[in-house]
């Protein structure tokens, strides 16, 4: 293949991985910016997502969007109860210390990931897609009948990946509109805000962060269920994902919506174009040093502010 | 006695059990406790930063690993004889942590974190990515015939578990010692309340840089006695679960004491080793441990001990 | 000769100007008070004074000195001290090891002798956070005279204090006179008229007014805006 066709595949792949790495990191970033709280644990709900969406659909007989619907209901229901529990019994039991917190969430990590491994196993499992129909990309060159269209070998999609990323934007418009438009969302705003005077103006801010812990445990199974079909349900899958959006929480601001996005197309997009080009462990460096740089010298990010 | 005897006592006491213990132990059992007490060593080197200084790393492994590749590279790759690629872990550790800690001390709090995290993370690949030299995953292993000091073998199971307990010791008595010393008391005024330290008129960047090199070289020289006496070298140890460890095992063991880290690490290898008897799922008593100490025992087993029993303990 | 001087310090906080363009001096050997009231400036002026705080504008120079560059730590090492307002000693620590902190030093006789400055050497064993607040504000102060300062700045250290322990306090300030240079910012207007040989006046971010104190007591503006009728 030459090199624009290769460089389109790359942004299609970068673009679907930018859509899961968005959601993922948004519930981070969320469970960060109204209660303050590192969830080391995120990946393993991402994880979480996926292997509940292989018992879904290995349950669920007949076609394979039946199963896949299921755990697009199921799978962030289970992650986002399981979250809250943790929220119960762990994080309000340390007041939400943030070095608390930190080690507490990492015992649930590894309890969530070694729980998944004997009631799973060790295997990586596939979920079927609910549709996938090839698509063949034309390309425009100078062939033997000169300048005009043709499909080069190789350059194609899968109607299943376009799908996540539309499902993906879907999801994003839906939470700025509940964030932005619902009373949902303006007490959450208000309790990241100043939890003192939320506390003071009477909303539930004990209430209020459980939801929001479960929440953003949920938008993490919502992207594993979505990426599961291109990508197989692992009990170690939730690793890269969380320190993915540890690198787009940061690059983009904690707490910020905006910059979380941001980051995240940018994150995404480049390490789908990047890995095609280098050598992905070498790209994971140069990104990982990045970060950690942006985390000495500007840690507000692009937006958002500072951690401290 | 006074309190410095008491101590005193306590150390070389534990030290003498360990001496006994080595001679009376069943080989399977020796060869535990000459690897818990290399990792016990690594720990008391986070303890220096954790324990005492109030600062959470979570990417000790890159000084673990820089010790244990900057000496077993040297030895498997230029075949350097023991002690002077012991020396040139300990030189990479330090370098590693120099830079590190310039770096991530202007950042406080889970900033430091996470950065100390993505360091860790950069190093454990480039591990992987160098690996035509490291192994990558896999890793390698240094020749039984290498690892040997003046005629001493250290492949020999009572040999190098009394080498383990050497570099253990070491470490131990300096550490203590170093926290009955000004410099120690600095460190510890750092972690209990910055700001009044620096306005008593000392300089908490300098203390808390010092605090990371010393740190970062110790558990170097931990992961170097590593490759030495055991013969391997693999990512594995570069890898966030070894960072997560030397957490686990300090906040076990008693954060901010002396003999928290072998305690830790003893029950923590003891328990892990039982359970892995019953399940490929061992990780999960490390995971079930870190959230019950979180909600029952912040102070770690020694540290409790302290706070309800003996209030002298170093 | 003057130990300590500010030319034009200045300090903002967003649009706020809480210390604004100070010109200030000290003497050798002096023990001088900084009234106002809440909100005028006083902890923010000597937070600049001792490098806790960042300078917006001008210069502090100390024993002939520009030491506006210097941090904190830095300026402490040259002879100054500094107490909190609000109690920072170390709560989990033995008052030994407080004061050993202070002092630099590590000698029992030496940490006792400073601890017995404040009355508190029988408790060395004890944590401090196990004090009661007037013991811990005595703590703090002898932690600030342990330095051995040449100039002690003391932010409200009798808040808190008994009468008794007040008296106490007293007595503990005049004795360190002559050695060491007292900036003292305080409320209680009897330790001010008993101890200081000159008081200043903060308002809003200025020197209001600045004399003995019998000229302070005298004066009309300082009535107004500060001791009431009184």
């Amino acid at each position: 293949m030459d090199f624009g066709p290769h460089l389109i595949l790359a942004i299609l792949e970068g673009a679907v991985g930018a859509s899961v790495l968005a959601l993922t990191a948004l519930g981070l970033s969320l469970v960060f910016g109204v209660m303050r709280v590192v969830n080391v644990a995120h990946g393993e709900f991402f994880m979480l997502g996926a292997v509940v969406a292989w018992f879904v659909a290995s349950t669920l007989a007949g076609h394979p969007a039946v199963g896949f619907l299921a755990a697009l209901v199921i799978a962030p229901l289970v992650a986002g109860v399981i979250a809250m529990v943790v929220d119960r019994i762990v994080l309000k039991q340390v007041e939400y210390d943030p070095e608390a917190t930190i080690v507490g969430t990492i015992g649930v990590l590894y309890i969530l990931q070694q729980s998944a491994l004997m009631v799973y196993g060790p295997e990586a499992r596939p979920v079927e897609p609910p549709f996938s129909h090839r698509i063949a990309l034309p390309w425009v060159d100078w062939g033997e009948n000169g300048f005009g269209f043709y499909f080069p070998w190789g350059l194609s999609t899968t109607s299943y990946k376009l799908f996540v990323i539309v499902a993906a934007i879907a999801i994003l418009l839906t939470f700025w509109l509940v964030m932005s438009r619902t009373r949902i969302g303006l007490i959450m705003r208000a309790t990241q805000l100043d939890r003192e005077t939320a506390l003071a103006f009477g909303i539930p801010v004990q209430r209020v962060y459980s939801m929001v812990f479960g929440f953003g445990a949920a938008l993490a199974a919502l992207a594993a269920v979505l990426i599961v079909p291109i990508q197989q349900a692992h009990y170690l899958m939730g690793h890269d994902p969380l320190l993915l959006s540890f690198i787009v929480v940061i690059i983009g601001g904690l707490g910020s919506v905006r910059g979380t996005v941001v980051a995240a197309l940018l994150i995404g997009m480049s390490d789908g174009i990047i890995s095609v080009f280098l050598s992905p462990t070498l790209s994971k460096i140069i990104a990982t040093l990045l970060v950690a740089l942006v985390l000495v010298f500007r840690p507000q990010g692009l937006y958002g502010k500072k951690m401290a | 006695m006074t309190l410095d005897a008491r101590s005193v006592t306590l150390h070389l006491g534990l030290l003498a059990v360990l001496v006994v213990l080595g001679f009376v132990l069943p080989t399977y059992h020796q060869g535990n406790l000459a690897r818990i007490l290399v990792l016990a060593t690594y720990t008391i080197g986070y303890n220096v930063l954790f324990g005492y200084t109030g600062l959470l790393s979570l990417g000790h492994a890159m000084f673990f690993a820089a010790g244990m590749y900057g000496c077993g590279l040297v030895m498997h790759l230029g075949g350097w004889p023991v002690l002077p690629a012991l020396l040139m872990g300990l030189v990479c550790a330090a370098a590693l942590s120099a830079v590190v800690a310039l770096l991530a001390l202007r950042t406080i709090g889970v900033a430091f974190m996470i950065v100390t995290l993505m360091f860790a993370q950069a190093v454990y690949l480039t591990v992987l990515y160098l690996g035509a030299w490291t192994g990558g995953d896999e890793g390698f292993v240094i020749a039984q015939a290498s690892r040997q000091i003046a005629g001493f073998a250290l492949t020999d199971p009572l040999t190098r578990y009394f080498a383990a307990l050497m570099i253990f010791a070491v470490a131990l008595l300096i550490t203590a010692r170093m926290m009955q010393m000004p410099f120690g008391r600095v460190l510890i005024g750092v972690r209990e309340n910055e700001e009044r330290t620096q306005m008593l008129g000392y300089d908490v960047f300098r203390h808390k840089l010092l605090a990371v090199i010393i740190s970062g070289t110790i558990a170097g020289g931990a992961g170097a006695a590593y490759a030495i006496l055991f013969g391997y070298v693999g990512a594995t140890f570069a890898s966030v679960q070894y960072s997560i460890f030397p957490l686990l095992w300090v906040l076990l063991g008693g954060m901010g004491t002396t003999i928290g880290p072998l305690i830790g690490v003893a029950f923590m290898f003891y328990l892990i080793d039982y359970a892995s008897g019953l399940t490929n799922a061992y990780m999960l008593i490390a995971g079930a441990v870190l959230v019950l100490l979180t909600l029952f025992a912040r102070a770690g087993i020694v540290g409790e001990i302290r706070n309800r029993w003996v209030p002298w303990l170093p | 000769m003057s130990l300590l001087e500010t030319k034009g310090l200045t300090r903002n906080y967003g649009g706020l100007r809480a210390v604004d363009g100070v010109d200030y001096t000290l003497s050798k050997g002096e023990i001088h008070a900084l009234i106002g009231p809440n909100g005028a400036g006083k902890s923010t002026f000597v937070g600049m004074v001792s490098g806790r705080i960042p300078t917006s504008a001008g210069e502090v120079w100390f024993e002939g000195e520009n030491i506006t560059a210097l941090p904190a730590h830095a300026r402490i090492k040259k002879g100054m001290a500094y107490t909190f307002q609000i109690t920072a000693v170390y709560a989990r620590l033995s008052l030994f090891d407080n004061v050993a902190l202070a002092l630099g030093r590590r000698e029992r006789p030496h940490v006792l002798a400073a601890l017995d400055r404040v009355g508190l050497a029988d408790r060395a064993d004890q944590n401090a956070g196990d004090l009661a607040y007037g013991h811990q504000r005595l703590l703090e102060i002898a932690m600030g005279v342990a330095q051995a300062p040449r100039l002690l700045i003391l932010d409200e250290p009798t808040q808190g204090l008994a009468e008794s322990e007040i008296a106490g306090f007293n007595d503990l300030i005049r004795s360190l006179k002559g050695d060491t240079t007292i900036l003292l910012i305080e409320h209680n207007m009897q330790v001010v008229m008993a101890l200081a040989d000159e008081i200043t006046v903060l308002e809003t971010g200025k020197i209001l007014a600045r004399g003995t104190p019998e000229e302070i007591h005298a004066n009309a503006a300082v009535q107004n805006a500060y001791l009431g009728t009184g």
